[in-house]
């Protein structure tokens, strides 16, 4: 039997499939890629039936246009947008019977960047590593999609019902007030630089990406520009680069690097990270580490 | 050995040399085949550096950061794992500059090359990139002052105290002193990567 295939007829502007990602070879050099609003991602395939981590597509700001041809369920989650079935409004956060043959379409996100559209049985494109994600920094998994790609789908799951119908969902950060863990660095910081850390007000820069979130705003003093060799990068971590302007790192981030990690936000803000426009505020809740502290 | 936090979930353990963090690598995958070595969830990924070795993905580090210290852990310089022989054509375009470095005839350069026993001690950089250890400690060779936009896949290459085979095309500032036609990085293979941390390399001259 061929496999039920989606038609992409707008790819809008940077549409990813993205899943779980690819834990687990951060010692090979593999960035962990994957959805970078897990909740998100999650609550599409719940939504579903699908495995929390199937395959979905991560759009980025102006949504996606599909054509399956064959019936199929979506559902759309993540940046709230428009959601349209041969152009009569559809239901946004929740499942939607697709017929075949139909124009499905997600118009620009209203709020927040990145909206997830999850297809009944996954996204089913081939793994690389264990994942169909597309990594920016690697460029491993499939390519990002343009228009006329042809994406095969999973077998439809057969399980009951739903894990749930409709579900509630935060809505996309007005400001970012991130809880900030210690880092491994956090002495590299000036006497100057601890009172920024606490007291600053940052913007995200339009340069940021599915890499990291680059930080507009005051520079993080350092005590010392001793030059630190490579180490290992964890999701969240917060660098500060000789520039002294902080960088967040998301899930393509490189696996190592050398520039001092001063703190790592908590995974709980990571999704809210995901779905911060250009210009959104940002500030840093510093907490210490327990077993840590002295 | 300091044991510094990187943020709920991760440890970062900072120790004195390449040796210290092979040893510890070494220990901690051990610890992981066995059950009794390890009496904690597991960590999703344990990543060596130059000088550090991260423990992340732990539900709980504080455990983990308080046992640490204790263990009896020998430096490494020498695993017994497998040993990868790249046979390689030493044609690159900065074998000359890195000979005169040295103070090397360009066959000498060559000979220490082939003749040095490599250990991969941590990848990054890209994926399969591997960190190579190994050349005597007076044989450092300095970054290109204007790194390349783009690097050939196999490349072999230098540069600080390390030797690397780049695994795909890819910018690059590294010393470029011949290729290999050895697929060292296959995504779709399994294993992925033939260069990971531990692994021993040798590098064979078969060129003209």
């Amino acid at each position: 039997m061929t496999p039920r295939t989606v038609e992409v007829v707008r790819a809008g502007a940077l549409t990813t499939v993205q899943d779980g990602g690819r834990a687990g070879l951060a010692h090979l050099g593999v960035p962990p890629s994957g959805a970078l609003d897990q909740r998100a991602l999650g609550l599409a395939n719940r939504l579903l039936g699908n495995p929390p981590g199937a395959a979905a597509l991560e759009t980025t700001l102006n949504g996606v246009a599909l054509r399956p041809d064959a019936n199929c369920r979506v559902a759309v989650t993540g940046a709230p947008a428009a959601v349209s079935l041969d152009g009569h409004p559809a239901a946004w956060g929740a499942a939607v019977d697709v017929p075949a043959g139909a124009r499905f379409e997600v118009g620009p996100a209203s709020a927040g960047l990145r909206s997830y559209v999850a297809v009944g049985g996954g996204v089913g494109t081939e793994l690389v590593l264990g994942s169909r994600s597309h990594d920016v920094l690697s460029g491993l998994g499939p390519a990002p999609l343009r228009d006329g790609d042809r994406l095969p789908l999973g077998d439809a799951p057969d399980s009951g019902p739903p894990a749930v119908d409709v579900a509630p969902q935060p809505a996309p950060p007005v400001a970012l007030d991130l809880t900030l863990w210690d880092g491994p660095r956090r002495g590299r910081l000036a006497n100057d630089g601890q009172a920024t850390l606490r007291g600053g007000a940052w913007t995200v820069a339009s340069a940021s990406n599915r890499i990291g979130l680059r930080l507009e705003g005051p520079a993080l003093a350092l005590s010392s520009d001793e030059e630190l060799r490579s180490e290992g990068i964890v999701t969240g971590a917060v660098q500060v680069p000789p520039d002294g302007r902080p960088v967040i790192f998301l899930r393509d981030h490189p696996t190592t690097g050398g520039y001092p990690v001063i703190g790592v936000i908590d995974p709980d803000d990571l999704s809210a990270c995901a779905q911060a426009r250009p210009g959104t505020p940002v500030r840093f809740h510093p907490r210490a580490v327990g077993w840590a502290a002295r | 050995m300091r044991v510094l936090p990187a943020g709920p979930h991760a440890l970062l353990v900072e120790l004195e040399s390449q040796a210290d963090v092979l040893g510890l690598h070494a220990e901690i995958e051990q610890r992981l085949e066995g059950e009794a070595g390890w009496p904690w969830p597991r960590p999703t990924d344990v990543v060596p550096a130059a000088r550090t070795v991260l423990i992340d993905g732990l539900k709980d580090p504080a455990p983990v950061a308080a046992a640490l210290p204790a263990w009896d852990v020998a430096p490494l310089t020498a695993p017994d794992g497998d040993t990868v022989c790249c046979p390689a054509i030493y044609d690159g375009p900065d074998l000359d500059e890195v000979a005169d470095h040295w103070g090397l005839t360009r066959r000498e350069a060559i000979e220490l090359h082939t003749s040095t026993e490599f250990v991969v001690a941590f990848c990054g950089f890209a994926p399969g990139f591997a960190y190579l250890t190994g050349l005597p400690e007076d044989r450092g060779v300095p970054r290109r002052q204007t790194p390349r936009t783009e690097v050939p896949a196999g490349s072999v290459a230098l540069a600080g105290e390390y030797s690397a085979v780049y695994p795909r095309r890819s910018p690059g500032g590294w010393q470029l002193i011949g290729h290999t036609e050895l697929q060292l990085w296959a995504p779709e293979r399994d294993p992925a990567a033939l260069l990971t941390p531990g692994v021993r390399v040798r590098f064979e001259d078969v060129g003209g």
